[in-house]
């Protein structure tokens, strides 16, 4: 038998293999009823073999339900019937065809009797036999006639006797006997046979057993194919209650699945979704394929392809649905890894092309920057002429509308240089040319110069405030340039959008932001050799404010709060944006707290290392120079600073100067004894307060002086604190001629000691010729080490420094001047192979003692920026060439 | 004769005004002859006869540096360069200038091929300013002679 050739059931075969195909009874009966072919009990040991015996004996029982039930089966058991029925036809015809024979044979016989009888003249009255049979069966026509065919043989019989004699009588009666017995025999023969013909009809054409035949090999087929395969089958009732199920999960018993749903049987994910998708089948009345993965307890997570038809009873109404499922999981695991692969491919081809589409647009950035630098830098040098020369026009006698129209000439060339200016930075930071220096600087000085600087140029009633908390270190490391054009463009960013109130600074340490801790690997790195603080710089002003919806694109490029504000502030919005890549940049950040009407506070957050004495950067003079520093000022741990608005400044013009206008309007250092802004502090530096009043009775910075105090001497006096008596009233002495003189230094009587630093002759006959018109004389150094020459021998009051010279350059004679300041020594400049006699250094000291004003002169290159010159220790810069008015601007400042 | 000493002085401003606007002279020449008065009259001529001295010097020891055809002194080269440019810068040669610009370009990618025909565009240039502005001064001593004064030249 076929079902005997089961074997191991497959990994895949969950579910054992059970017996019919069909439904038992399609009626809600109790399970024992669909159980005939097996024992409740353990499914497990189930064998097939025990099935198919049974399933012999319930075949009878299911046709005619299923014939009545279900399309289904009504057709295929059509079949079996017509298959039946043509065969019992085939028969029919056959019988039929021999009747038909007999007939003809028996006709044929009766004419060849009638002949005989006619022939021999034969009369006879006697009664023929009757047949006792009907005619019309065949069987017994064929009886009939062979008892014809037997009675032609006794008819033949003669009656010797004469007719009518008892003898004749006598004859005839015995021959009439001998004929009934003969008859009587034969028709015994015939029922004999006709029970014998019954009984083979029986057996031979009942359709019962010949259809349990064909369905039993139908089922053994079915079996034979099924039996390994991973497939489930089953059928439900229109209340999706399992009333069949073939290869069924083997630990199931019957019991627990028929009757029953499959979210009463199974828990799980799939399990609402396939019971779904049969509703819906059963519903639409449509067969249907669908792919269900099942996430069960009982056996994990398995995905089977689900077909799922109606079943429909003969009055077409639906009862119930067939279902089949095959288990796919591991192709549909293959087919989703490889869906899996094709998809990581495609996203890594897609992000490939975007990578080098991404490397194609840097690459074209970068050069476009690259030209926008050359451009601007190719921009900057006329502009500088036109705004120059407007500056000089500006000086000239002129009607009002003349004036109007060139003041709005030169703050529109003022807008485009800054706007170059800007675009330069950013292209800078953007291309990653910038580069970041770490110097030592002092927080407070950055401070404190920021917002006198910004005050020189105030022409608003503003207060300018800086508060540093005593826990920022005195010095620290970190890149004083870039920091310091934040701080200035913030600060000049507050003040351009505040009117009345203050604008200031605000330096506290705090803990190392969150930001930084998130990618804490480089930090850690220098944090194992310097300590880092992290300062966060609050610059704050009672402005307009920023509206909400406006701060997101604050720090975007080209970008203002609104088009009003640009047409009312103008500006070219980019300040903003470089402010943040710089901060960035250092790894810092830079954000933005604003209330419209009440004012904005931008707040920076960066990392320094401290710097601590052994520290040597790279910059060995300048570092130097901070090192050997011998007298401390005072404001190198001073904490506040403030700058009062003077109203009715004399600085009408404001004229757009390159370089910054250092002519604070008051400066005013934390001492309860300068009252002149009635401001108090707490300060707690005694220095500070001593030095004030060494200041005061000096006779410097009287209360009732209204005239600038130039940053220069400002400077002098806090750094001169340390200094000898006799240095200090040296000074004050000066410091009370020179704040006299600012209307007519023409009369002075002290002339001025200028040193020229120019290597180019024809730039040295101009210069000088300007000088002279100016009424200034002045000494020439061909290069940075005659200047450092003669500014050793001699007390210059101011340096003109151009930046770009042969043997020692601007920068670096400017560097290693600074440190000789600090210092009161030239190590730093021997250091740096200048010939320099030990012997002369002493007697200078009180001269050294003084910041000495020096002024760049910058052809305004990439490579001589205005920042660089800063950074140097150069106060201020004049843009080459050298007009009358930029030098007269400068001069102005820098000598009274 | 006042005719003739308003024809000279129109024909000095019109002469001036063009070299202004072909490119051969800018603002820092006004600065210049602003420079100039009755202390110095000869302010400009003398620091213009000195700058093209000066370029003299310097093509002449730029091209030398230039001439080998190998190892070229770039240094040196940009040296010259730079100090061209200040002096051209300085007295307003704007076309000199210009040139100077992109002969450091040159320089600083050590374009040999590119700095000897800006050498020889500056050479060209210098000295053609050096042409006109001799025609200047000239017309300038017609005018003096003639009893006039050099006019104020407005530049727009």
């Amino acid at each position: 038998m076929v079902c005997e050739m089961e074997t191991d059931q497959t990994e895949e075969m969950d579910i054992e293999v059970l017996s019919s195909m069909w439904p038992e009874d399609v009626g809600t009966q109790a399970d024992n009823q669909f159980n005939v072919e097996k024992p409740a009990g353990d499914s497990d040991t189930l064998k097939e073999v025990d099935i198919a015996e049974k399933r012999t004996m319930a075949d009878l029982k299911r046709l005619p339900e299923l014939m009545n039930n279900t399309d289904q089966g009504s057709s295929q058991l059509t079949n079996l019937v017509k298959q039946w029925e043509y065969m019992q036809d085939h028969a029919v015809k056959l019988l039929r065809e021999e009747l038909k024979i007999l007939t003809r044979q028996r006709e044929e016989a009766e004419a060849k009797e009638l002949k005989i009888i006619e022939e021999h003249n034969f009369e006879t009255q006697e009664p023929e036999n009757v047949p006792v049979l009907d005619d019309t069966s065949h069987l017994f026509r064929k009886f009939k006639h062979k008892k014809r065919d037997a009675l032609v043989g006794s008819k033949r019989v003669e009656i010797d006797e004469e007719f009518d004699t008892v003898a004749y009588w006598k004859q005839k009666a015995l021959s009439l006997e001998k004929m009934l017995e003969a008859s009587t025999e034969r028709e015994r023969r015939l029922i004999e046979k006709l029970n014998e013909s019954l009984k083979t009809m029986e057996s031979h054409s009942a359709p019962v057993e010949e259809l349990t035949q064909n369905l039993k090999r139908a089922e053994g087929f079915l079996h034979f194919i099924l039996q390994n395969a991973p497939i489930v089958m089953g059928h439900q009732d229109k209340d999706l209650r399992y009333l069949f199920i073939y290869n069924k999960f083997p630990t199931l018993r019957e019991q627990d699945i028929l009757g029953k749903t499959d979210v009463e049987i199974f828990h799980g994910g799939g399990v609402k979704e396939s019971e779904d998708f049969k509703r819906e089948v059963l519903e639409k009345g449509k067969a249907s394929k669908r792919e269900i993965t099942f996430e069960t307890d009982l056996f994990g997570s398995k995905t089977f392809l689900i077909y799922v038809e109606p079943v429909y009873n003969k009055a077409r109404e639906k009862i119930g649905i067939n279902y089949m499922g095959m288990e796919v999981t591991d192709q549909v695991r293959k087919r989703e890894k490889m869906a899996k692969l094709r998809e990581d491919n495609a996203v890594r081809k897609a992000m490939e092309s975007e990578l080098n589409k991404t490397i194609h647009i840097t690459e074209e950035t970068m050069r476009a920057k690259q030209m926008l630098a050359t451009m601007s830098h190719e921009i900057r040098s006329p502009l500088s002429g036109v705004v120059g020369m407007a500056e000089i026009l500006s000086t000239t006698k002129l009607d009002k509308e003349q004036r109007q129209l060139l003041n709005v000439m030169i703050s529109s060339g003022d807008l485009v240089l800054q706007l170059i200016n800007d675009i330069l930075d950013l292209s800078k930071v953007e291309s990653g040319v910038m580069r970041l220096e770490a110097t030592k600087f002092r927080p407070r000085e950055v401070v404190k110069h920021v917002l006198q600087t910004a005050a020189a140029s105030l022409k608003k009633d503003l207060t300018l405030e800086g508060n540093i908390t005593d826990e920022v270190p005195i010095e620290v490391v970190g890149d004083v340039l870039r920091i310091r054009q934040i701080l200035t463009n913030l600060i000049s960013n507050a003040i351009k959008f505040t009117h009345q109130g203050k604008v200031g600074i605000k330096l506290k340490v705090i803990s190392e932001p969150s930001f930084a801790s998130a990618g804490a690997e480089e930090q850690n790195s220098l944090t194992e050799t310097e300590t880092s603080v992290w300062i966060r710089c609050d610059v704050y002003d009672t402005g307009i404010g920023i509206p909400e919806n406006a701060l997101p694109c604050l720090f975007k490029k080209y970008m203002q709060a609104s088009a009003d504000h640009a047409r009312k502030y103008g500006g070219t919005g980019l300040g903003l944006a470089i402010c943040k890549q710089l901060v960035e940049l250092m790894g810092g950040q830079l954000t933005v707290t604003s209330q419209v009407n009440a004012g904005s506070t931008f707040t920076f957050i960066l990392p320094y290392k401290v710097a601590t004495s052994d520290d040597h950067s790279d910059d060995q003079d300048f570092s130097d120079m901070v090192d050997h520093h011998q007298p401390e000022p005072d404001d190198t741990t001073e904490g506040y600073f403030q700058f009062k608005p003077l109203l009715g400044s004399i600085y009408s013009n404001g004229g757009p100067v390159i370089g910054n206008n250092f002519l604070p309007h008051k400066v005013m250092l934390t001492s309860p004894l300068k009252l002149i802004n009635s401001f108090v502090t707490d300060s707690s530096n005694n220095t500070a307060q001593s030095e004030m009043v060494q200041v005061e009775n000096g006779g410097y910075m009287d209360e009732t002086c209204s005239g600038p105090c130039p940053s220069k001497e400002t400077e002098s006096c806090s750094s001169s604190q340390a200094s000898s008596e006799g240095g200090v009233l040296e000074m004050e002495s000066e410091l009370t001629v020179s704040s006299r003189v600012e209307e007519d230094k023409t009369e002075t009587s002290k002339q001025p000691k200028i040193l020229l630093v120019e290597d180019n002759k024809i730039n040295i006959v101009v210069a000088k010729s300007m000088m002279k018109q100016l009424g200034y004389t002045f000494d020439i150094a061909n290069n940075g080490v005659e200047a450092i020459t003669a500014i050793k021998d001699t007390s210059y009051d101011l340096v003109l420094m151009d930046v770009c010279m042969p043997v020692l350059d601007g920068l670096k004679a400017t560097r290693l001047i600074r440190s000789y300041e600090e210092s009161g020594n030239w190590d730093a400049a021997r250091e740096a192979g200048v010939d320099i006699k030990t012997s002369e250094s002493e007697q200078v000291c009180v001269h050294s003692i003084n910041r000495l004003p020096i002024i760049a002169m910058t052809a305004n290159t990439l490579a001589e920026s205005s920042e660089e010159c800063y950074a140097n220790g150069m106060d201020s810069f004049i843009s080459k060439p050298v007009t009358l008015q930029k030098l007269k601007e400068c001069l102005r400042q820098y000598l009274h | 004769m006042n005719n003739v000493v308003a024809q000279l002085q129109r024909q000095f401003h019109d002469y001036l005004v063009s070299l202004y606007q072909q490119g051969f002279l800018d603002n820092q020449f006004s600065e210049l002859r602003k420079l100039q008065d009755d202390g110095t009259p000869d302010f400009v001529a003398e620091v213009v006869s000195l700058f093209f001295e000066d370029c003299s010097k310097l093509i002449n020891t730029m091209s030398r540096s230039l001439e080998r055809p190998e190892n070229v002194d770039f240094k040196q080269v940009d040296s010259g360069v730079h100090q061209l440019k200040g002096s051209s810068s300085s007295v307003g040669a704007r076309r000199v200038k210009n040139v100077c610009i992109s002969f450091k370009e040159c320089c600083d990618v050590q374009n040999r091929e590119g700095c000897i025909r800006c050498l020889q565009q500056v050479d060209y240039e210098y000295k053609m300013l050096k042409t006109k502005l001799q025609d200047l001064f000239n017309l300038e001593q017609q005018i003096l002679q003639a009893g006039g004064t050099i006019p104020q030249v407005d530049i727009n």
